[in-house]
C-alpha cells in the first residue's frame, strides 16, 4: 500500500481552513509553519545519520562512547532536538543484525534521520516487522542467512534506535565524508546494509 | 487501549511497498499539518499520541499518517473548545466558494528555532526493582487509556537486557495525571515467546518497558 498519498482537495481545503482560523485566533503563525517545514525538508536527514556512523567507523574511541551513550556521542556532532533527546545506537556484528520499528504509532530519531519514509509509518512494516523481520528484509531487499539473529527494536518509550552498520569490505582509503555517502537512511534503520548502492533510495 | 494502533503482529495488511526518491512531504496538506502541530508545541508527546488512538479504526487508516494528525488536531481543538466544528465547516464554504487559497497574512521575520528535543528522564529516590538479566513477566495490563505496552507483549518471559533511567510515565501523563516517572528497562523477548509456532528461528524482538508493565518472573 503506498501510505500516506492522497491526492484530496478536500483534505487540502480541511487544512487551509483550520490553519486560516488558527491564525485568526493568534495561535498559529504562517511563516513559523513555513520555517518549520523548510527545517524538515531540508536542515535534517540521513546525512546527520551518516556523519555519526562515518566518524564511528573511523575513531574507535568515538564508537566506543557511542555505543556506551548515544545521546551524548551524537551531541558532540551537533545533534539533538525534537524525537532524538534519548538515543541509543545499536551495533551489527557477524551474526548480528537489528533493525528498528515503531509498532504503536511512528516513533524515529528524527534529529539523526529527519522525517520517516512512508514505508515505516505504513500498516504494513508496523505490523510485521516484530513478527516476520526475515521476510521483511527479504521483501525489501535484504536476504539474510539464517544463521543471522535478527534484533527487532521496538521503539514503544522515548529511546530512539539507530543501527550502525558494519562497515562494508574494501573500504580503507576513504575518508570520512566518503564513507558517510555509503551509509544510506535505510541502513541506518536496518533493511539494508551499508555500501550497496541500491540501497540509496532516499 | 485495545485500539488499531497497537498494530505489531496484525495480519492482512500486505506487503511493505518501498517508494523510491521520496519526498520528505507528498501533499502540501501534510506539510502544512506538520507544522502547525509543532508550531502549537506539543509539549505533552502522550496526550498527543493518545488523541491519535482515539481516532476511530477508519479515520485512523484512511488518509495516512499526517490524515491522522489532522482528525486528531480538529478533534483536539474541538475538545478544548477553541475550534467548533461550525467554524470550520463555514470556512470550508468560504474556501470552496473563493475557488483558491487565500494565504492568511504573516509576520515577516520567523521566531522559531528548532526545539532542543524533550528530555523525558527524572530522578526518583527508590531503587529499581529489575536488574540486569533478571527474568521477567509483563502483565496482562490492558487499560482503556494510553499505554505503551503492545498487545502482542503482554503476558510474555522476557529478560532485562539494561535499566534506562526513569522517565515520564506515559499512562499517566497522557491523562493529565502528572508525570509519575518509572524506571524503564529493555526487554529482550525471543521470538517463539511472542509468537510461538509462527515465529521465524533467531529472531528476537526488544521493548523499551516502564517498571509498572512487569512483575517478577
Amino acid at each position: 500500500m503506498s501510505a500516506g498519498h492522497h491526492h484530496d482537495d478536500d483534505l487540502a481545503v480541511r487544512v487551509e481552513a483550520l490553519e486560516a482560523l488558527l491564525v485568526e485566533k493568534g495561535l498559529v503563525d504562517s511563516g513559523v509553519v513555513d520555517e518549520i517545514i523548510r527545517h524538515y525538508e531540508q536542515d535534517v536527514g540521513p546525512m546527520n545519520g551518516a556523519r555519526v556512523v562515518a566518524r564511528a567507523w573511523v575513531d574507535p574511541a568515538y564508537k566506543a562512547r557511542l555505543l556506551a551513550d548515544g545521546t551524548a556521542a551524537v551531541a558532540e556532532l551537533g545533534y539533538a532536538g525534537r524525537e532524538g533527546a534519548h538515543v541509543r545506537v545499536v551495533e551489527n556484528e557477524p551474526g548480528v543484525h537489528n533493525v528498528v520499528v515503531c509498532s504503536l504509532c511512528s516513533c524515529y530519531p528524527w534529529s539523526l534521520l529527519g522525517l520517516p519514509p512512508g514505508w515505516y509509518k505504513s500498516p504494513a512494516y508496523r505490523s510485521r516487522v516484530v513478527h516476520e523481520p526475515r521476510a521483511v528484509l527479504a521483501e525489501v531487499g535484504l536476504d539474510l542467512p539464517a544463521s543471522v539473529e535478527i534484533r527487532v527494536w521496538d521503539s514503544s518509550a522515548e529511546v530512539r534506535y539507530l543501527v550502525l552498520p558494519e562497515r562494508p569490505r574494501d573500504t580503507d582509503g576513504l575518508s570520512e565524508a566518503e564513507l558517510a555517502r555509503l551509509v544510506s537512511r535505510d541502513a541506518m534503520i536496518g533493511v539494508a546494509q551499508a555500501g550497496n548502492p541500491d540501497a540509496q533510495r532516499g | 487501549m485495545n485500539g488499531i494502533h497497537d498494530m505489531g503482529g496484525l495480519h492482512g495488511f500486505g506487503r511493505v511497498e518501498v517508494e523510491t526518491n521520496e519526498p520528505v512531504f507528498h501533499e502540501r496538506w501534510e506539510a502544512r499539518v506538520f507544522g502547525i502541530v509543532q508550531s502549537l508545541g506539543g509539549a505533552n508527546i502522550d496526550a498527543g499520541r493518545h488523541s491519535i488512538e482515539r481516532l476511530d479504526p477508519v479515520t485512523y487508516l484512511r488518509n495516512g499518517y499526517y490524515g491522522r494528525w489532522l482528525a486528531a488536531l480538529e478533534r483536539t481543538l474541538r475538545d478544548v473548545g477553541i475550534l467548533s466544528d461550525e467554524e470550520l465547516r463555514a470556512r470550508k464554504r468560504r474556501r470552496r466558494r473563493a475557488g483558491k487559497a487565500v494565504r492568511p497574512p504573516t509576520t515577516p521575520a520567523s521566531a522559531w528555532k528548532p526545539s532542543p528535543g524533550i528530555d523525558y528522564a527524572r530522578r526518583v529516590e527508590r531503587p529499581a526493582l529489575f536488574r540486569d538479566g533478571q527474568t521477567v513477566r509483563t502483565r496482562n495490563h490492558q487499560p482503556p487509556g494510553h499505554t505503551r505496552l503492545p498487545a502482542y507483549a503482554r503476558c510474555r518471559r522476557g529478560t532485562i537486557l539494561h535499566r534506562h533511567a526513569a522517565m515520564v510515565y506515559p499512562d499517566d501523563h497522557a491523562h493529565g495525571r502528572g508525570e509519575n516517572p518509572q524506571y524503564l528497562y529493555t526487554v529482550r523477548f525471543d521470538g517463539r515467546e511472542l509468537w510461538g509456532d509462527a515465529a521465524e528461528p533467531g529472531t528476537v524482538v526488544l521493548l523499551d518497558l516502564f517498571e509498572p508493565y512487569l512483575e517478577p518472573a
